[in-house]
């Protein structure tokens, strides 16, 4: 029955998991929007037919001789019946599609990340393993894959009709989508957001293999070079890496070549920008009193725009790094920061109270900041550690 | 049909009115949903500030701190002013006082203009320290994306309302024209309360855009 | 006797007219011409998408075609044409008002909607626009072509509806007859009168936010760009914040031709008139609260998914009380099937399926599949063709003899309606299939797997024009050729046919005397 409603709806085949649920409710709602619909017009049809005018003795009685505005012509019971039970209908359409769309969005916490880019006009793939790939997404069978997305230049929205999935992907943020395949196979990725001539020809594939195959193929990937020259400066690397690196350490040498090293330590001593030894997952303070966790979502939203959510106690002199540094690369710090989650660091450590060349410091004595609080600079102190 | 007393003399009757009354009643209600439609071209920028203050609280609170707050201040007082003395003029021509009104509209006027005066003086003084809408932002004292939004923000929103109050002064002198020539009277002072009602919003969409450029410091 | 059309001549008389009536006809003489403008762009469109490849042009004229048809579609012809046609004419008249509260500022709105379209079209000329009619920052602050002209033309255009929507809005409560209450108005009242509270309310957050889109394309103003801290889907919000109640607006006029169209032609009252004239109040206000379901995949919350999602079924709960109220009119009636019923008859599918499909796209999970795929866009012109074409087409036919004083060619209208609805359904019908199987909107190219289904759907757009080009015919035919028409050919007893036809200059010979209500077929029409 499945089988064949899906191919007379012209539905592609279910190869996520979450597809099949997804294709009962959309039978449920377009046989009865079709019904619905072809009720009222024949009806209509009917009506038309029986009272037309000649009909023929007694058809047309004459007209209701009662005030207009009176109520009359059916009885309000039945008029309230029929749209009782059509809001009944939408609610529990609403309810079930809102509980598939929680299940859309919320991935299972063991999910395998890829990190996605999206350009105008080519998607490009990046792994935990190390490695990338472009225009072709290499995911296992029968495991979670979220996938964690963003755009160099424009709006486009990543979408895999045989997943029945789609998310936005938006410059300057990361939005993410997941799914598990069921099977291996190829299946198709669209961009289905305007995005310039070539929209129609931004296409992916996505290649889903058993997980032996998927380990071989992903191994014998290289890392991404930079695709291309990139909006504003780029960051040059000295030399590509000949052998595939894991993510984690082409985030060490990405770190290192795009400057971050300069104002953030690995090892726990306070600097310039906050330590990233133990920083991944921690609970930390921001600047405008409130607290956030240090995820994945806050290091990359960190990198886009430092002073938007900017740690307590340091200054905002971080430049951002958005159209900078390609997503692979983003992914690749992230990892970085992620490997040293167990190195020490000082909780109380405050920071250096270096100028930093070329900026004016902040005059900003920080609000709510209680005594023995790391305190920013003023100009005129010079030198050492509160 | 009827035998319909011929309309009244005075101010022109348009034939699909039954009296003046009805007429200047129609004005009045024309002119308020004309308001409300000013109003929502200003409410989605307040969404638009509102949004991106959640977004970059500190940056923001920090760039209200650059602005200078005495001539935000002054601007405000100059618009109260001149608000009473339109209102006044309404009393005014209402009573048949026509000099009166005559004054009275210079002085909003002239402070209309002031306000003017001192938001170019305002806008001097934010190029001569970088401070450019959009991508010819420079201000080296606020580097950052919260600052560069908040200021582009204000050019356009304080813009929006200077065209406005240019629009409004139009209106004011063309009115003020047709008291000196006699054309609007005690008898039908409709297109004066018009004025005065557009005057009206003006001003508050300033008193709007003080606290929210001028005063939240945090 | 002279009428409205005869008792002044020259061209001057026309273009500076402050009658309702001639300025009616000049905004159906520029609508017309919106519509065949926009027409032209969705053939190409059709023409192209029939090979799967770039066969007749390259990928960013292509991009520019569907633009242009959305655009020129959307803001000169949808939302401009049934207020500013039929709303112009007849409002008046049905209240038994001898013009409307402000005719100068009338016909400056008329100007105004030119000035606009004058320069939206050179915008398509020069360079032309290729972001869809939706903007999308960053891409349109971006694009290489003339996006900053085209969005201040269409802000152009917006303050004309504006000034539409204030005059109607204050004609309704301050020039009814007298005796003439509220609840004795033609329903088609009703329909423009909150149509003009969305078009006051609505407009201008539009145009706010396109003319921040063309600053920001002009002259880098930045507001939603990301590399200085923007943020793209704010814009989305601001965009849809009017461009979902602007579906309201075209599509409520639709229903309040409805109303008068079944209810002359079952020659019977509204089964209930109450429930007609508050749901298009309900449409109106409801529609305001519902713009987050095109945003369902662009990054909002689950919660406001959530939110969005029940308030956009609930707003189709008014729609589906007009369409059981039309269905019960029918019953009982005298019923004449005549060219503006065979188009109410295709409305009740065309409109009830199209509007059931927008309760399925409002269902979340399914909407993750169907966004932005042609599903959606046989979605929406289910109900802006199957729906408002198919009205405004009636429209022109039922209201003919009394604007023009000569009656159409049945036959021909018959025959005309039906190339229009045949050919729609076999135009949009297909696209539904092409958005279940996963085709994108707005692509040039597509894979040779969707190319039946594409060659079908064009097949049925030829049909479509065929058919509306049947119509132009023999209406400019009737124009001067057509029989004369009596004063209520279809024995309404709405307001308007008390007039002569066609009407005076102040539309009735003496002040209107209400003494019955619009639909009281019990009575005889005369007093």
């Amino acid at each position: 029955m499945n089988e064949l409603l899906r191919r007379l709806l012209l539905l592609p085949p279910q190869a996520s998991t979450i597809a099949r649920d997804i294709d009962y409710l959309h039978y449920f709602v377009i046989i009865t929007t079709m019904a619905g619909a072809a009720g009222v017009a024949a009806l209509s049809l009917y009506y038309i037919v029986r009272y037309r005018e000649g009909a023929g003795h007694g058809m047309n009685p004459p007209p209701d001789p009662r005030p207009y505005h009176a109520p009359g012509g059916v009885s309000l019971w039945l008029e309230l019946s029929l749209i009782g039970g059509l809001l009944a209908l939408f609610v529990t359409w609403w309810i079930i599609g809102f509980c598939q769309f929680i299940r859309i969005v919320e991935p299972p916490s063991d999910s395998m990340t890829i990190y996605v880019m999206g350009k105008q006009w080519m998607w490009s793939f990046a792994y935990p393993h190390g490695g990338g790939s472009v225009g072709v997404l290499y995911v296992p069978t029968g495991r979670p894959v979220k996938l964690l997305m963003t755009s160099r230049d424009v709006i486009h929205s990543f979408y895999a009709p045989d997943f029945r999935l789609k998310t936005d992907v938006v410059p300057g943020r990361t939005t993410q989508l997941w799914f598990e395949v069921k099977e291996p196979g190829r299946h198709p990725i669209y961009c289905a957001e305007m995005c310039g001539a070539g929209h129609s020809v931004m296409r992916a594939e996505v290649i889903a293999l058993a997980d032996a195959d998927y380990e071989r193929t992903i191994e014998g990937l290289a890392p991404l070079a930079i695709a291309g020259p990139v909006q504003g400066q780029a960051i040059p690397f000295e030399a590509e890496p000949q052998a595939p690196l894991s993510l984690a350490a082409m985030g060490q040498r990405v770190a290192a070549e795009a400057g971050c090293l300069r104002c953030h330590t690995v090892d726990g001593t306070p600097h310039i920008g906050p330590t990233w030894a133990g920083l991944y997952d921690a609970v930390i303070p921001l600047a405008d009193g409130t607290q956030v966790r240090a995820d994945d979502a806050y290091l990359t939203r960190s990198m886009m725009d430092p002073a938007a959510e900017l740690h307590r106690g340091f200054l905002a002199v971080m430049p951002s790094y958005q159209g900078l540094l390609t997503a692979p690369q983003l992914g690749a710090i992230v990892e970085y920061i992620h490997a040293l989650r167990d190195v020490h660091r000082d909780e109380g450590a405050a920071p250096l109270p270096v100028p930093v060349p070329g900026l004016v410091p902040l005059v900003t004595p920080l609000e709510g900041a209680a005594p023995g609080e790391p305190r920013a600079v003023t100009p005129g102190s010079a030198g050492g550690p509160p | 049909m009827s035998d319909q007393p011929p309309p009244p003399a005075g101010p022109r009757l348009g034939v699909q009115f039954q009296d003046t009354a009805k007429q200047a009643h129609a004005a009045h209600f024309g002119m308020w949903l004309f308001l409300a439609s000013e109003l929502l071209l200003f409410a989605g920028l307040f969404g638009l500030y509102t949004a991106y203050r959640t977004r970059y609280a500190a940056a923001f609170a920090e760039a209200v701190h650059h602005n200078e707050l005495w001539i935000g201040a002054t601007n405000v007082v100059i618009l109260i002013v001149s608000s009473f003395t339109v209102a006044w003029a309404v009393h005014c021509l209402r009573k048949g006082r026509r000099r009166a009104v005559l004054w009275l509209l210079a002085i909003t006027l002239v402070c209309g203009l002031g306000f003017l005066g001192f938001k170019s003086l305002e806008y001097g003084i934010h190029f001569r320290d970088g401070v450019f809408p959009g991508r010819y932002y420079a201000y080296q004292e606020l580097p950052g994306h919260g600052a560069q939004v908040f200021f582009t923000l204000y050019y356009f929103m304080t813009g929006l309302h200077a065209l406005h109050m240019i629009g409004g002064l139009a209106a004011i002198g063309w009115i003020t024209a047709r008291v000196a020539r006699r054309k609007t009277t005690a008898a039908y002072p409709v297109p004066l309360e018009l004025g005065a009602l557009y005057w009206h919003l003006v001003d508050s969409i300033w008193i709007f855009l003080w606290p929210m450029f001028y005063l939240t410091t945090g | 006797m002279t009428s409205y059309l005869t008792e002044t001549t020259g061209i001057k008389s026309w273009l500076l007219t402050k009658d309702h009536k001639r300025i009616a006809l000049l905004f159906m003489v520029a609508t017309a011409a919106a519509l065949m403008l926009g027409g032209v762009f969705a053939m190409v469109i059709r023409f192209e998408l029939i090979g799967p490849g770039p066969d007749l042009m390259a990928q960013l004229t292509y991009n520019r075609m569907f633009t242009h048809h959305g655009v020129v579609m959307v803001f000169l012809f949808m939302v401009p044409v049934i207020p500013t046609v039929f709303g112009n004419f007849f409002l008046p008249m049905m209240i038994g008002a001898p013009d409307v509260a402000f005719p100068r500022l009338n016909l400056a709105s008329f100007y105004v909607y030119c000035a606009g379209a004058v320069i939206v079209l050179a915008s398509l000329w020069f360079g032309g626009v290729d972001t869809g009619w939706t903007f999308y920052t960053p891409y349109s602050t971006t694009s290489p072509t003339s996006v900053a002209v085209a969005a201040f033309g269409v802000f152009v255009v917006g303050v004309s509806s504006i000034l539409t929507g204030l005059n109607f809005i204050v004609t309704v409560h301050t020039l009814r007859a007298r005796n003439l209450r509220w609840m004795m108005m033609p329903l088609f009242v009703w329909a423009i009168y909150a149509t003009a509270i969305i078009q006051v309310i609505a407009t201008p957050v539009l145009g706010m936010s396109l003319l921040l889109v063309a600053l920001d394309h002009a002259w880098g103003l930045g507001i939603f760009d990301p590399s200085m801290g923007g943020d793209p889907v704010l814009f989305q919000h601001l965009f849809w914040f009017y461009s979902h109640p602007a579906v309201y607006i075209m599509i409520v006029p639709a229903m309040g031709v409805v109303s008068e169209v079944v209810c002359t032609f079952s020659h019977n009252r509204p089964s209930s008139y109450r429930a007609i004239a508050f749901s298009s109040l309900g449409i109106a206000f409801i529609g305001f609260v519902t713009w987050g379901h095109h945003m369902f995949v662009a990054g909002m919350s689950v919660v406001d998914v959530g939110i969005f999602g029940i308030l956009s079924m609930i707003v189709a709960i008014f729609s589906a009380i007009k369409v059981f109220t039309w269905t019960i009119t029918l019953k009982h009636g005298r019923i004449r099937f005549t060219t503006p019923m065979l188009y109410f008859f295709g409305f009740m599918f065309l409109f009830v399926f199209g509007g059931m499909t927008g309760v399925a796209v409002a269902t979340s999970s399914l909407d993750v599949h169907w966004t932005d795929t042609y599903f959606v866009v046989a979605h929406f012109h289910f109900i802006m063709v199957g729906g408002t074409l198919t009205m405004y087409l009636a429209a022109i036919h039922y209201w003919f003899p009394k604007m023009f004083g000569r009656m159409y060619p049945e036959r021909w209208g018959l025959i005309g309606a039906a190339g229009v609805i045949l050919g729609f359904i076999f135009t949009f019908t297909p696209q539904f299939l092409l958005g279940n199987a996963g085709m994108p909107r707005r692509y040039a190219t597509y894979p040779a797997e969707y190319q039946w289904l594409n060659v079908a759907s064009t097949a049925g757009a030829t049909i479509l024009a065929m058919g509306l080009l049947v119509n132009l015919g023999y209406l400019i035919w009737a124009l001067f050729k057509g029989p004369r028409a009596e004063r209520n050919p279809w024995g309404s007893r709405s307001y308007e046919w008390l007039a002569p036809t066609p009407p005076p200059v102040h539309n009735f010979e003496a002040p209107l005397e209400i003494t019955r209500g619009p639909y009281d077929y019990h009575l005889p029409e005369h007093e």
